[in-house]
């Protein structure tokens, strides 16, 4: 069984003595209350259960709870099976089958996760199988890591029935278990990644879709051809990747594929040649039948390809026409292929990036990229709009603020521009927060010990008027002052003292409608990390929502307010915080910095944690001038004294990144699934 | 008291110029202008400042920062020997009397505090107020200050003010290009040219995990180090794993994963 299983083995509360029938009956009612009946009531439950031992009752109660918050239905099952699950898997594998079912019920809803659940001898079954086995979940972090380090694009890692990529993301099977141990069930995901990782890196997909044409039997074998001529690329630049993937290629391949092999290893051969290489293999050719060979699937990469293609291009010529304003009167430096690389006029990062990014795709830059994007990227009708909407006013009302807003077009602030108003979160269910509490309970302890270590740090203050030691310098120091004809100083003494963390933080987070769904709540989940954490540090902060619609309608939502106790009332409104409109970020990043620089401390830290472009409806704030808006709200933030930092959750590939927080230091979330430790992590690395 | 000599290089350093900071260096020394030199760490900071000593034939003092470090520290301090109390100069006192370089490495370690005695020694004053003496001591036209900054480090608490980067010439640093990397590797580690090619491949891609779960790729010092194993007969992926993957992280799951690529490259 695997190494997490041994930190639950003994759940907590063992010693204490059993919990007799009516009082498991009260409790059981209270969190499956909803699915019981005249025939179906809590104490047939809590008769069995009344039999156990109290670390058993702890376990069933604990997860029952758990699995209620998703279906009280599911919970109720789980209460009858858990006995008998504990004693075939222990509590730990108990744990996973609850789990597996949950998820099931997630993805496919309530009759297949009951199904799963009740089905527990297969589940015990697969336990068994599964010991040597590697699933993705393990292995996905390591991996992911593993894939950025290879270069190129970042890449996601998702799990699904084969592995494949469509360009984007790289998926692999929920599990492995060919070999008989994990090291090499481990070896082929990593060979997988590697291949998909080449496929997207070396142009396997940089044909038109007409090229990728064929019958299923030929495209397992373009495939296969793919992989020769990837593997081939892989010796060179990754000698030890490829004996692993040497290793892996059994059975060895027939004579047929001899000429094709030869031809596939010439540098330079691209994925042309692997169709040419197709066309000719005898009509008997079979695909070997190898391990890390998932399938091909040309049009949907190609779809995704294409998007990203067009996405690129575009802001290519943005960043170009940035660059260009930026050298003023020299312009452009002349931008063949070549002078992008290197070169005494460097371009931008955020140029080369994309540069890279579409040379990736297409095997060569087109030239139709290279031009800025010239005049005003804003169509007609949208100048119209926003000239409307300036003229029709109102927003006067109390506690409606205005803030300027930067023009970049004109190099100047629209004065009073943005109407912006406070407004509380409305209070959610706090059962939210509990439920996170639970899921996240071994990583909030962990945090916690870490930030009440950051707190706790001594430091020796010197020449101190009283103090726990003599500090000889100071002495030394004062005699040859008094033999001097001086007087006798008095701070001679060393004293250990706490170091004063004088710091205060504010965050300040996207309700965007763009956040909906499973970002919000990993927002909200990284919120009740952080807050836990920053409750055992002892730093004064705050934490606020932004979203809106239009300049008359910037909102700024309060959720914990700095003189606000972290109680029920921040959590439920931490619970309450909800995807709403548009990330109008240049008037919240104002009015919230003005809040931060009015705070007392001498370091003040601004962190923004939004899922992308700042955005809006109207007034075309969409594209560059939000983000133009949006950097110079943080360099003005930069300059009344606080600290900008800025947190991006990646979903595309976004090139205006470096331009727009690059004034200011940032960091990209490209997993959202990881926001919740990595944000409390971030603000105790900023802060160390 | 030391003596000038103590301080000057016997050998020239080895150090490969990379784009221009040599002339740079010389010409900020010829016009007393104090250096910033500014990048990662490992890259070649503290190579130059020796190699620039070396060639302007001026004796090196270093002080490397740490946030205990005091203005008495650098400045000096009386000391009582034989029931007397005599002056001993600090380090940066003693490089201002020698017509020294003096280099000041991490300068953001040290304290706040402490920073601000070099103000006066940065500006055209070029001057050292040594209050506990009462005595100014102005710099010789030789006298040159350098001071480094990693600006990678993410902390808010560790930047660079403003009042104190604005009295230097700032050379940026960055690895140098891949080809000259490896040389770099080959020459001070004396691996063979083909694995300190796959040392600088494996730099690289370290690099790209910046910001993504490291707060620094690889130096170059790292891969001189893991040279250095190899070209002892250590395996290079256990030379790696010592002195690139453990000396980069502590968390499991990037330990693992720099492995992966550390085995992939070699
Ligand atoms: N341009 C260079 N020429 C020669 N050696 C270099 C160069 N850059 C880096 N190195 C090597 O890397 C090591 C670390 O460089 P160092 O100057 O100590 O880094 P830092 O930038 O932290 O001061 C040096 O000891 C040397 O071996
Ligand atoms: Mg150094």
């Amino acid at each position: 069984m695997s190494s997490s299983a041994r930190y639950f083995e003994s759940p907590v509360g063992s010693a204490e003595p059993p919990l007799g029938a009516a009082e498991l009956e009260r409790r059981l009612d209270e969190l499956v209350g909803a699915v019981l009946s005249s025939r179906r009531t809590a104490a047939g439950l809590a008769r069995g259960l009344a039999e156990q031992a109290r670390p058993l009752q702890d376990f069933v109660l604990r997860w029952a709870g758990v699995a209620a918050k998703s279906s009280p239905e599911l919970a109720y099952q789980f209460a009858g099976l858990a006995a008998r699950a504990v004693g075939e898997l222990g509590y730990a594998g108990a744990e996973r089958w609850l789990l597996a079912a949950m998820d099931v019920y997630d993805r496919e809803g309530l009759y297949r996760a009951s199904a799963e659940l009740k089905d527990l001898a297969a589940f015990v079954e697969r336990a068994r199988e599964g010991a040597w086995g590697v699933s993705f979940a393990e292995v996905a972090g390591v991996l992911e890591t593993f894939v950025a380090g290879l270069a190129g694009r970042r890449l996601k890692l998702a799990p699904a029935e084969t592995a494949w990529t469509d360009s984007a993301t790289l998926f692999l099977p929920q599990r492995i278990t060919l070999f008989a141990s994990r090291a090499e069930n481990f070896r082929v995901y990593k060979v997988s990644a590697a291949l998909l990782w080449a496929q997207t890196r070396f142009g396997s997909f940089a044909l038109a879709l007409a090229d990728y044409s064929g019958t299923p039997r030929e495209l397992e074998l373009l495939n296969l051809l793919e992989a020769l001529r990837l593997a081939a690329r892989l010796e060179h630049e990754l000698p030890g990747l490829h004996r692993d993937l040497e290793a892996l290629s059994r059975p060895a391949l027939g004579a047929e594929f001899g000429p094709a092999r030869e031809r596939l290893r010439a540098p330079g051969a691209s994925a042309a040649d692997s169709l040419a290489a197709l066309r000719r293999l005898p009509a008997s050719a079979r695909a070997p039948d190898w391990p890390f060979l998932g399938t091909l699937d040309p049009a949907r990469a190609l779809a995704v390809r294409d998007e990203r293609v067009a996405r690129d291009k575009q802001a290519l010529r943005a960043a170009l026409q940035h660059w260009s304003d930026e050298r003023g009167d020299e312009g452009l430096p002349p931008l063949d292929g070549e002078s992008l690389a290197s070169g005494a006029a460097a371009p931008p990062e955020d140029v080369q990036r994309l540069v890279q990014s579409l040379r990736q795709d297409l095997g060569e830059l087109p030239a139709d990229c290279l031009l800025p994007a010239g005049e005003s990227p804003y169509p007609a009708h949208a100048r119209e709009a926003a000239a409307a909407a300036d003229r029709a006013d109102g927003g006067e009302e109390a506690g409606a603020l205005r803030y300027d807003e930067w023009d970049h077009r004109r190099g100047h602030y629209r004065r009073h521009w943005c109407v912006l108003r406070e407004r509380d979160v409305q209070p959610g269910d706090p059962a939210f927060v509990e439920a996170a509490l639970e899921r996240f309970r071994p990583q909030i302890r962990q945090l916690r010990r870490t930030f009440e270590a950051l707190r706790g740090e001594d430091r020796r203050l010197r020449g101190e008027p009283f103090g726990e030691d003599v500090d000889l310098d100071a002495l030394v120091r004062a005699r040859a002052e008094l033999a001097a004809g001086g007087e006798l100083g008095e701070r001679l003494f060393v004293r250990r003292a706490r170091r004063e963390r004088d710091m205060v933080a504010l965050f300040m987070v996207d309700m965007s409608g763009s956040t909906k769904g499973w970002i919000n709540d990993c927002e909200r989940h990284a919120l009740v990390l952080l807050c836990e954490a920053l409750e055992a540090l002892g730093d004064r902060y705050a934490i606020y929502g932004f979203s809106g619609l239009t300049r008359k309608r910037c909102e700024v939502y309060r959720v914990k307010r700095f003189d606000e106790p972290y109680g029920l009332a921040v959590r439920e409104r931490i619970a309450g915080i909800q995807a709403l409109d548009y990330t109008r970020m240049g008037a919240a990043i104002r009015h919230l910095s003005g809040i931060l620089a009015r705070q007392p401390a001498r370091t003040r830290l601004l962190l923004t944690l939004s899922d992308g472009k700042p955005d809006d409806f109207s007034d075309g704030y969409r594209g560059e001038y939000g983000i133009e808006d949006t950097r110079q709200a943080l360099i003005e933030a930069r300059r009344s004294g606080v600290h900008p930092f800025c947190i991006t959750i990646d979903r595309a590939a976004s090139g205006y990144l470096p331009h727009m927080y690059g004034a200011v230091n940032y960091t990209v979330v490209a997993d959202v699934a990881r926001l919740p430790t990595k944000l409390a992590e971030l603000y105790r690395r900023l802060t160390a | 008291m030391a003596q000038e000599g103590d301080f000057r290089l016997e050998r020239e350093p080895y150090y490969r110029p990379l784009h221009g900071e040599v002339e740079l260096f010389e010409a900020a020394w010829r016009n007393r202008l104090p250096v910033l030199l500014k990048g990662p760490t490992g890259c070649g900071k503290t190579r130059l400042v020796e190699f620039m000593a070396w060639r302007l034939g001026r004796s090196l003092v270093t002080v490397s920062c740490h946030d205990d470090l005091t203005a008495a520290d650098l400045a000096g301090r009386y000391l009582v020997t034989a029931g007397e109390t005599v002056w001993v100069d600090g380090p940066m006192t003693r490089a201002v009397r020698l017509g020294a370089i003096l280099y000041l490495d991490e300068i953001v370690e040290a304290r706040k505090d402490t920073t601000v005695v070099i103000h006066p020694l940065a500006d055209d004053r070029r001057a050292l107020f040594l209050e506990k003496r009462g005595e100014v001591l102005h710099a010789p036209p030789e006298f040159m200050l350098a001071i480094s900054y990693n600006p990678g480090y993410q902390s808010v608490l560790k930047e660079l003010k403003q009042s104190t980067r604005q009295r230097f010439v700032a050379i940026d640093f960055d690895y140098p290009a891949a080809e000259v990397e490896a040389a770099i590797v080959a020459r001070e580690s004396g691996v063979d040219a083909a694995t300190a090619q796959a040392l600088v491949k494996l730099a690289h891609m370290t690099r790209n995990l910046k910001g993504n779960g490291l707060d620094e790729g690889a130096s170059t010092r790292l891969l001189v180090h893991a040279g250095k194993l190899i070209a002892q007969g250590v395996a290079p992926r256990t030379a790696c794993e010592g002195a690139v993957a453990l000396a980069l992280s502590d968390e499991r799951e990037m330990l693992a994963a720099l492995n992966e690529l550390v085995s992939s490259v070699f």
